[in-house]
């Protein structure tokens, strides 16, 4: 059975609606697209989408109570939500260096969490200089 | 003012004064990027005078990604984003006073500083470079009716609440604009668990990139509703729902098309406002449109030796802009500094018609042999499709730049190259907008 997908381009800010015509997960053909960019972006939106994952993880001792994180690499877009789960489960110790791995193989996707600043313990970081 | 600073100043002998070539007041990208351009152009004698606790700026608690594309070539986060900067400016010795306040900047470039350690401060700068960066509007711009319960905060601060502090503000949200701000904090919402119930738009378009509508937004079926907007906040301790009405083309409410959205938490994100206190104080003239002071191309505005670069001179869109912006000021406040800047006799007036509804810089004053060229940064007024940008003088068309769309949202750069510039049949520049079929 013959089916519409409809995808927003994201490749600039035009942002073309393309419609995607696919059967048994085979794409018949793709219209609406104006560039090549749109054209490569809707199949891989339609057969594997993936996002960047940015969020925060928590950290004992450290200038603040949270380091903000993010995937290494772009993670599949139905991981978001478990490696959310996965995060808010973890506990890091201060202090914490930019590219610190924090969450080894999220979700078992071959993909890390890693820190995205430096965070300072405590009595080292600039608020203790009280 | 004057009284009670004088008054300050006889009764604390011990008040530090000092002297530099250069002071920049904030110290968050416009002013790390300043006070870097300024180190590498051979000035040494910097001081940044930053609020907060650390350096950054609200790159600290925009955990995004998104930011650098233009600048770095690669896609980083807020906070890796102000370490790459936080990281030069160390690396350069540059003095830097964190929790520092500043109180007051002299037209004749007196700061004055205070904080917990020192006291008050009095630092004579040869250059001032105000990098105080914007601030948001809240509901009392908007003077939305309705009872003043808990629960209502401007998009950014429940940014700084979740990001930074580990705070979740509410359960269930609505959102007020869908400018990129809005639409970071309706995803960053759903993931910390939150019930986003709407982002409510008053315009027919949203304000932020398509990129954020689709990750932000369609991405958890969380709805955008254009041309409508929240008519009253409800509740007594804390907000308990929101009315929401459609408008017509001219922004009132239709009546009758009122409904309630149950939550206990609304996000305002309806825009930035430069933040000049300071600026006005010292004298700066500041731009109607803008809400930033009125600067030549090299960031010096009408006080003579103050510069000005980043949101408080311009709500930028990218980060990126705002570095490149801030190193023109930096660069330029140094090579005055070191005695380097030929003055034109008459300046360049840079004009633009009504197509477009700012453009940065106003005037054109000096004469830079090492500048290939020179960037005009600019808005149109409303959504258009296939136009040129087109750059004129005394009549004659110049240059044009064709966009495939041109936004509100988006800024727009036009570099001007320098033998244009040279060449020009009057001291003066006109930038316009026309549709592709009429250029």
């Amino acid at each position: 059975m013959t089916e519409t997908v409809e995808i927003t381009c994201i490749s600039c800010p035009l942002g073309c609606d393309i419609d995607l015509e696919v059967e048994d997960g085979e794409i018949l053909s793709i219209n609406g697209a104006t560039c090549p960019a749109g054209e490569e972006y809707a199949k891989e939106e339609y057969r594997n989408p993936t996002r960047t994952l940015p969020t925060t993880a928590r950290v004992k001792g450290g200038i603040l109570p949270l380091v903000p994180v993010k995937s290494a690499e772009p993670l599949p877009k139905g991981q978001l939500e478990a490696a959310m789960e996965e995060i808010a489960a973890v506990e890091v110790t201060a202090p914490v260096e930019l590219g610190d791995v924090i969450v080894e193989n999220v979700c078992g996707t071959g993909v890390d969490i890693v820190a995205t600043r430096d965070l300072p313990a405590e009595e080292s970081g600039p608020l203790a200089a009280d | 003012m004057t009284e009670s600073r004088q008054a300050v100043t006889s009764t604390t002998d011990a008040m530090d004064r000092e002297e530099h070539d250069l002071v920049v007041v904030g110290g968050g990208p416009a002013g790390l990027a300043a006070a870097q351009a300024a180190y590498d152009e051979g000035v040494e004698d910097i001081v940044i005078l930053e609020r907060d606790f650390e350096l950054g700026g609200i790159l600290q608690q925009c955990i995004h990604n998104g930011f650098g594309i233009h600048y770095f070539d690669e896609e980083l986060t807020g906070p890796e984003y102000a370490q790459e900067f936080i990281e030069s400016v160390a690396e350069r010795g540059v003095d830097i006073r964190l929790e520092t306040m500043v109180l007051e900047v002299t037209h004749d470039r007196t700061v004055y500083a205070v904080n917990d350690e020192d006291g008050m401060t009095e630092l004579d700068a040869e250059k001032v470079i105000l990098a105080m960066g914007c601030r948001e509007r809240t509901r009392d711009a908007l003077d939305i009716p309705g009872s003043r319960p808990a629960g209502v905060y401007t998009a950014g601060t429940a940014q700084r609440f979740i990001n930074m502090e580990g705070k979740l503000p509410g359960e269930k949200a609505v959102i007020l604009g869908s400018g990129d701000i809005g639409l970071i904090m309706a995803r960053r919402m759903h993931l910390e668990g939150a019930d986003v119930e709407a982002v409510i738009e008053i315009m027919p378009y949203t304000g932020g990139l398509t990129r954020n509508v689709v990750q932000c937004l369609e991405d958890f079926d969380i709805p955008l509703r254009k041309q409508q907007t929240i008519t009253e906040i409800n509740g007594t301790d804390r907000v308990e729902s929101v009315t929401v009405q459609e408008v017509g083309d001219d922004f009132e409410p239709i009546p009758g098309t009122e409904y309630e959205i149950e939550c206990d938490t609304v996000l305002l994100s309806v825009g930035l406002i430069p933040e000049n206190e300071l600026s006005v104080d010292a004298g700066v003239d500041l731009h109607p449109v803008t809400g930033g002071p009125i600067v030549d191309e090299t960031r010096e505005t009408n006080v003579e030796d103050i510069y000005a670069c980043g949101n408080v001179l311009h709500v930028h869109d990218l980060v990126d802009w705002v570095t490149e912006e801030s190193m023109i000021a930096g660069r330029s406040a140094a090579r005055s500094l070191q005695n380097r800047v030929e003055t034109r006799d008459e300046p360049i007036i840079v004009e633009k018609t009504d197509k477009l509804s700012y453009v940065v810089p106003d005037r054109i004053s000096t004469v830079d042999p090492d500048r290939e060229e020179l960037p005009l940064y600019m808005r149109v007024h409303a959504p258009m499709e296939e136009v040129f940008v087109t750059l004129s003088s005394g009549g004659e068309q110049l240059a044009r730049d064709f966009h495939r769309r041109a936004e509100p949202g988006e800024m727009i750069t036009f570099n001007v190259d320098s033998e244009t510039l040279a060449a020009l049949p009057e001291p003066r520049l006109e930038l316009d907008v026309v549709p592709r079929e009429q250029a």
